[in-house]
């Protein structure tokens, strides 16, 4: 499609999609009438720019239902996140969204190069999480022979993966090496699998860990993107070509901001990426802030598509960090450690990737007036640490306690995190 | 440490040193406990005071048993102990969950125990 003409689309759709918003959603009618704003004065996708955005914040304030903008009866479907950084965000799908979620899913394993004569292999969770049921759908909309083996228990996995011939591979970037691994340890030979490929998403990775990949398991490793938010798997997808994620934006229209002027970037900056839905009726979002930092290219690629690509995402434009696919902020774990007495809110998080699992510790400083020569004291105190956090945030940290003042002090803001994972 | 302590002619009486994987406690018995303490708090160190109890008795096993034997009857635990002798007499360090009632206890058995200002001159 010629960009004029898919522009035109694009504009029909924001047009409808803000008169329903403005008119079904409260939340939303309110923040346009503050702007000065009604439906009328969003006539194409180069007005956008005058919406007010939406953040996660806003999601949880409208906890868990406030921004559908259908009656429920219309909701065949509800996701939600772990609600590990605090209330959960919660979505919900109307048949016709989990229709186009299904196309935009069809798209990226078709931009993979999967069709109906293929087995997919299912590795993602499935659940309130959208990777494994986003995949599902996408896979049997192109008709392929989908293996809903969803996660945990490699073995039944490998088991699986041999005898039921399985091609294509759809989990973690990090799941994929271990079962890698876990392939050269059963004695299966390489030969006897018939995967040929993988769509690989749902956390960053790096190109380090896409040629490990493509090597230890000799398929193409093809990265996807998507957010819950904004529909799931499915956003975002590269092609054989790999030089982008191709997205779907006749239902997803994308903007680059700066994240701190919040001003529209030019053409081919990098800042951080906005999504607005233009097709969905659940949940439709104006302006989401993904704080995904990436750049957008639109000229036509390799493989023919003109959909506009985005670069592998480059990091984050706020401080969350993603440790094996849940996302933590250091405000969480300072929020439990204040609620501990006998330590001190000083404390550093060292983030690193060792064979190919996050790994994160905790160094915290020991309050002076509680540090005894008791080690059996100490020990519990840690264990302690350890299991409030692994309750209230559901992530294993491991703990190392410090002597008070070793853990350098800066001017202004400290330094809270130290991640050695290379993307 | 240990320089920081000499510079200001602290005398040691005892040390030990704890240690595990992840822990390293240095455990210092000191003449003027709070001149120490202070003057390694200047220096950064983490340190605390903490009550022990110095038994003396002759420099045999059958009475370093007896005295834990005590203890253990009463279920007073024993977060560390240990001891050194000096000629044919010994020096029983205990850290005990319950530092009164174990002297109390261990007055009852009629046990030698010394004041810090006694072991400090040893």
């Amino acid at each position: 499609m010629e960009r004029e003409e898919l522009k035109k689309v694009q504009s029909e759709r924001l047009r409808e999609t803000v008169e329903r918003v403005y008119y079904n959603v409260p939340y939303y009618r309110n923040k346009m009438q503050e702007a000065g704003l009604g439906p009328e004065h969003i006539q194409s996708t180069d007005d956008l720019h005058k919406l007010p955005f939406t953040t996660k914040q806003d999601l949880r304030d409208n906890y868990p239902f406030g921004l559908f903008a259908v009656p429920m009866s219309e909701i065949v479907r509800i996701h939600a996140s772990s609600g590990t950084t605090g209330k959960p965000t919660v979505v919900g799908y109307t048949h016709r969204d989990i229709a186009t979620w299904s196309e935009v899913m069809a798209r990226t394993l078709t931009c993979a190069g999967a069709n109906r004569h293929d087995f997919i292999h299912v590795a993602y969770g499935y659940g309130l999480f959208t990777g494994g049921l986003g995949l599902h759908y996408g896979g049997e909309k192109i008709g392929a022979s989908v293996i809903p083996v969803s996660g945990g228990n490699t073995t039944r996995q490998l088991q699986l993966m041999h005898d039921f011939g399985s091609t294509v591979l759809a989990c973690t970037p990090s799941y994929a090496l271990f079962l890698a691994e876990a392939i050269e340890e059963s004695g299966i030979s390489r030969n006897e699998l018939k995967l040929r490929v993988g769509v690989f998403g749902a956390e960053p990775w790096t190109e380090n860990m896409r040629k490990e990949i493509e090597e230890k398991l000799r398929i193409k490793a093809i990265d996807i993107y998507g957010l819950r938010e904004v529909s799931g798997p499915g956003v975002a997808s590269e092609c054989l070509s790999q030089q982008g994620l191709h997205i779907s934006e006749d239902h997803f229209f994308p903007e680059i901001i700066d994240p701190r002027t919040l001003k529209v970037l030019p053409q081919g900056e990098t800042g951080e990426l906005v999504f607005t839905t233009i097709t969905k009726e659940g949940l439709p979002l104006i302006r989401y802030r993904t704080r995904d930092l990436t750049r957008l290219t639109y000229d036509k690629c390799t493989c023919g598509r003109t959909m506009v690509r985005m670069e592998k995402c480059l990091g984050r434009s706020d401080d969350m960090l993603i440790i094996r696919g849940v996302n933590l902020f250091p405000s969480q774990v300072e929020s439990v450690l204040l609620e501990m007495s006998e330590i001190k809110p000083h404390y550093l998080l060292i983030v690193d990737r060792i064979n190919n699992l996050d790994t994160i510790e905790l160094q915290v400083e020991v309050d002076e007036a509680f540090f005894q020569d008791k080690i059996s004291q100490l020990q519990s105190l840690r264990n302690k640490i350890q299991n409030n956090l692994e309750s209230s945030l559901g992530l294993g940290i491991k703990v190392t306690l410090v002597e008070p003042k070793t853990i350098e002090r800066s001017e202004g803001k400290s330094k809270r995190v130290i991640d050695k994972r290379k993307y | 440490m240990l320089e920081a302590l000499g510079e200001e002619s602290i005398k040691i009486t005892a040390l030990t040193v704890a240690d595990t994987t992840e822990f390293g406690i240095l455990r210092l018995i000191v003449p003027e406990p709070e001149k120490a303490r202070d003057l390694l708090r200047s220096k950064q160190f983490t340190v605390n005071l903490t009550e022990v109890i110095s038994v003396m008795a002759p420099n045999e096993a059958q009475h370093y048993a007896k005295v834990l034997r005590i203890l253990s009857d009463l279920d007073i635990s024993i977060e560390y102990t240990y001891a050194f002798s000096i000629g044919n007499k010994s020096i029983i360090i205990l850290r005990c969950s319950n530092t009164e009632e174990a002297i109390k206890a261990l007055k009852e058995h009629e046990l030698e125990l010394m004041r810090a200002s006694d072991l400090y001159k040893i």
